[in-house]
């Protein structure tokens, strides 16, 4: 079986974890139009080549960030989403700025 | 003991010049400057609309440019099952024209496509699944297909091969039963569309690939092949697994995710399974076909790729749920296997119809449902290409159903559990 190497967990059968899509940057749930929204959660990249795509380690509820070719079937590198994403979206602080 | 003179008499036979050989495709001559319409892509979709464009609509002066061999991609990998039984009225209005079509189409193009009627068994193993298939049922029934609600005596009556036995993870708690659904053979159909619309004139160029797409204004205006610009007036695109690179080249992205289908056959056997039957909870179809082998088919992979590598997991995975099903096979062996690019929506629902560029077409989104519908999408994107503006059939399957919110959950697709 195809191992991933978990960055919580280490290496790990294929089939311990989840899809997740391409990372792509969210636009502010606040701000956005729903056409903006639509397209943020619906249209892809669909890269044939190096992508890098949010994965799940589901015993573990982990989520984080693979770089992964889509046309040979490596994982090349897997980093824990703090990495990418270093402040936190609060979604509360938002709807509040909204209402 | 054959007399001597047999094998002489069937080589003379052979070499009389009062049968030659058929030849399907003229041979390939150059490319012409410009075209009414070029078609990107030569599997069946794209062959069954220049069939369509030139016999319907008079439009002859049509190029196909096709990248590898005709029928190569997901037309030779798929496992070849017709049925009309979706979930949304949409879906099945769409697929019962198919079916319709099929039934017509060893006539109509006067090519054997060894379509077999065979009944096709969707079975439900818990509650949820049998109040699907119930509802799937009614929307059939409904809209004038013939679909029933069956029950284990009567699925044990009619597929005697079948486990209906409660000592298994899954039991068979009912099924949803319709007779028409049938299997044909895939590469006769794509042979068949190539032949009837070569004879109408239009150019079928293998070993072509498009390298660009000329878009001026926001229109089309033709495309770039290493084989010389060819201009033209209206543009389709129909290459499943490889739409978000082409659809790229045109400026635009879809919500497409690319994902492998595996696919396996057993070593042939004497015929004993009349019926399809699928599972969407265990993710398993299986049909004999006329050759004897077990076609049989799973879920999606678990991941996105553009490559048609087998895996083992997928195996273990599919013949694990199959030998539940049907015990018996636990000593036969795989034959071959395979595996296919899909082109996978979030709504399970295709992607048809005019795109952000002007006079560009698109006819994509098949996931694992598009074989069943190759003379369907042909006739209805035809329609679209002759008269710039989408066939009734394929409205809802717009693509900018997605930013207006207006999906078409399928959940009759062949990939979908419930």
């Amino acid at each position: 079986m195809k191992i991933m190497n978990c960055p919580l967990n280490g290496p790990r059968n294929i089939s311990e974890f989840v899809w997740g899509g391409e990372v792509k940057p969210m636009p502010d749930p606040a701000a956005t139009s729903d056409q903006d929204w639509a397209e943020w959660l619906f249209l892809e990249n669909n890269e044939a080549g190096i992508v890098r795509e949010w994965w799940c380690h589901v015993p573990t509820s982990f989520w984080f960030i693979a770089e992964r070719n889509t046309v040979t079937d490596e994982i090349l590198k897997t980093y824990p989403a703090g990495d990418v994403f270093k402040s936190r979206v609060d979604f509360a602080a938002k709807a509040e700025k909204q209402s | 003991m054959i007399p001597a003179f047999v094998p002489l008499k069937i080589l003379r036979y052979g070499f009389r010049k009062k049968y030659p050989a058929e030849r399907f495709i003229p041979p390939a001559k150059d490319l012409k400057k410009s075209y009414d319409v070029v078609i990107i892509g030569g599997g069946g979709h794209a062959l069954a609309c220049a069939y369509y464009l030139a016999h319907t609509h008079g439009i002859t002066n049509v190029c196909v440019l096709e990248r590898g061999y005709l029928a190569g991609g997901n037309t030779a990998r798929n496992t070849a099952i017709i049925r009309s039984n979706y979930l949304t009225p949409e879906g099945v209005r769409f697929y019962e024209q198919s079916l319709k079509l099929y039934r017509e189409f060893s006539q109509e193009l006067d090519f054997n496509i060894l379509y077999s009627e065979r009944g096709h068994f969707t079975l439900a193993h818990t509650d949820a699944a049998v109040r699907t298939s119930r509802w799937r049922a009614e929307v059939n029934k409904q809209l004038g297909v013939n679909s029933e609600l069956i029950y284990p005596d009567e699925i044990a009556r009619l597929c005697p091969h079948l486990n209906m036995s409660d000592k298994v993870r899954y039991p068979i708690m009912g099924a949803l039963y319709h007779p028409p659904g049938s299997i044909a053979r895939h590469d006769a159909v794509a042979w068949a569309y190539a032949r009837g619309a070569a004879k109408l004139g239009v150019e079928i160029h293998q070993q072509t690939p498009v390298t660009k797409i000329l878009v001026e204004n926001g229109t089309v205006k033709g495309v770039e092949t290493p084989r010389g610009t060819v201009y033209a007036n209206r543009v389709m695109q129909a290459v499943a697994g490889n739409t978000s690179m082409v659809a790229k080249m045109a400026g635009f992205r879809l919500p497409i995710r690319t994902i492998p289908l595996q696919a396996c056959v057993s070593v042939p056997l004497k015929p004993f399974l009349d019926q399809i039957v699928v599972s969407g909870s265990l993710h398993v179809y299986v049909s004999q076909s006329s050759r004897g082998e077990l076609v049989m088919g799973g879920s999606t992979d678990p991941y996105g790729l553009y490559s048609t590598r087998s895996t083992l997991d997928f195996k273990e995975g599919l013949l694990g749920h199959m030998l539940e099903l049907l015990p018996m096979l636990g000593e036969v062996k795989v034959l071959r296997q395979w595996a296919g690019m899909t082109d996978m929506t979030p709504d399970f629902s295709p992607i048809m119809g005019l795109t952000p560029v002007k006079n560009y077409y698109i006819d994509s989104g098949w996931g694992t449902w598009g074989f069943k519908a190759t003379p369907v999408c042909g006739m209805t994107m035809a329609h679209t290409i002759a008269n710039d503006s989408p066939h009734d059939l394929i409205k809802p399957f717009y693509l900018d159903r997605f930013v207006e919110y207006a999906q078409v959950g399928e959940k009759g697709a062949a990939s979908v559990g419930h």
